[in-house]
């Protein structure tokens, strides 16, 4: 029965890895990668005000990660159920960064 | 029990549901779950990271004031050089996902050809880690000055004569020579206790334990990728009819790289 399993799994995710990610959106994933981190480091430099400099980071450091979980990861070509299970635990972190972040604010009053 | 046999026969009975419910196998499943345990480690070092910057947001040091050396330039060019290893450990990720490419079409040539490149890639980022650490290390020439009152002023190579404090005030000529001369302390580069780039150790702490943490990932995965390649070559990989094995170490390769993106935009961008 095990290798049923087996037969049945590899062959289904190799299918799909064939008709999913080829060379050509490799490289394109890439480029996205490159220009975005380039440009990031662009606006560095510039004069935008620092709050929505930094809310840009953070939206264009989530844009890489959808590629790179995504492509690269392959998790875009998984099992919707396979997907759910690997990112519904980061509902957590999302929580650990509000609570912190006002903790440490408010520590900072204490503290100066 | 009666049914298994029913079952089995018509779709593959996979525990009487019929079908995979996640269609990976285990080996992938389990490298998922540790990648996840991995995340949420690296995550609660980012945010206590974040949670002590905010804490201490007066004094924290500006990372485009922090790093910005160049190997061959002299002058400031800051956040190029991360800016360079992030591209080589992104290069690095693509040459590895053209690997697990080649290994589903099971092309063996391609796949060693790609995985090696992906290991020199993750010896250049490992190596551009240790110039860094060195350079954060060592420090400028003259280092920072803490006066009797706790003001602490910064000097810099390209601007001999002049301190440069926190909020962006600076002295110089006769005034900067005095604070040198009554300061209490003088301070080279970084170590766990103190730093020369702002008045808290937590900086550098927080430096040397997140990107140290990070380069060990990166070690440890050109480990992989190594004894990786050796299976590959010696047709390890074929004689097992499967290349998942690359698929694995690819998926831990990617998180690598993950969390570079995070570390270099929480580090060293914000």
């Amino acid at each position: 029965m095990s290798d049923i399993h087996h037969e049945f799994i590899s062959h289904a995710s190799e299918d799909k890895a064939h008709s999913a990610l080829n060379t050509k959106l490799i490289w394109k994933v890439f480029w996205i990668l490159l220009g975005v981190t380039i440009f990031e480091v662009g606006i560095s430099f510039s004069s935008i005000p620092h709050t929505i400099l930094i809310w840009t980071f953070v939206a264009l450091t989530l844009v890489k990660a959808y590629f790179i979980v995504g492509y690269f990861m392959h998790l875009r070509f998984e099992v919707v159920p396979l997907q759910w299970t690997i990112l519904l635990p980061f509902i957590l972190i999302v929580y650990l960064i509000i609570l912190c972040l006002y903790e440490g604010v408010a520590l900072g009053y204490l503290v100066y | 029990m009666s049914s298994q046999a029913g079952a089995s026969s018509s779709s593959g009975n996979i525990w009487s549901g019929g079908r995979s419910p996640f269609a990976v196998r285990w080996g992938k499943m389990y490298m998922w779950i540790f990648l996840i345990s991995d995340a949420f480690t690296f995550s609660s070092l980012l945010v206590a990271y974040g949670t002590l910057r905010h804490t201490h947001s007066g004094i924290w040091p500006k990372p485009v004031d922090v790093f910005r050396e160049f190997p061959f330039i002299h002058g400031h060019v800051p956040l190029a050089y991360v800016g360079l290893m992030t591209f080589i450990l992104i290069m690095s990720s693509v040459t590895m996902v053209l690997a697990v490419d080649a290994g589903h079409s099971r092309r063996k040539k391609s796949v060693l050809l790609w995985l090696g490149l992906t290991i020199i890639g993750g010896c250049m980022f490992l190596g551009s880690q240790a110039w860094e650490w060195y350079h954060f290390i060592t420090g400028s020439e003259e280092g920072a000055y803490i006066s009797a009152d706790g003001k602490f002023g910064r000097t810099d190579d390209l601007e001999p004569g002049v301190i440069r404090f926190h909020d962006g005030t600076m002295i110089e000529g006769t005034e900067a020579e005095h604070f040198k001369a009554t300061a209490v302390k003088n301070i080279h580069g970084a170590n766990l206790r103190e730093n020369e780039y702002g008045n808290t150790p937590l900086f550098a702490n927080f430096f040397f334990f997140i990107t140290g943490f990070h380069g060990f990932h990166v070690f440890s995965g050109v480990l992989i990728n190594l004894i990786v390649f050796i299976l590959v070559s010696r047709g390890f990989l074929e004689r097992k009819k499967d290349y998942e094995l690359v698929e694995k170490v690819g998926l831990y390769w990617h998180f690598v790289d993950l969390v570079w993106v995070f570390v270099f935009t929480f580090f060293y961008l914000v």
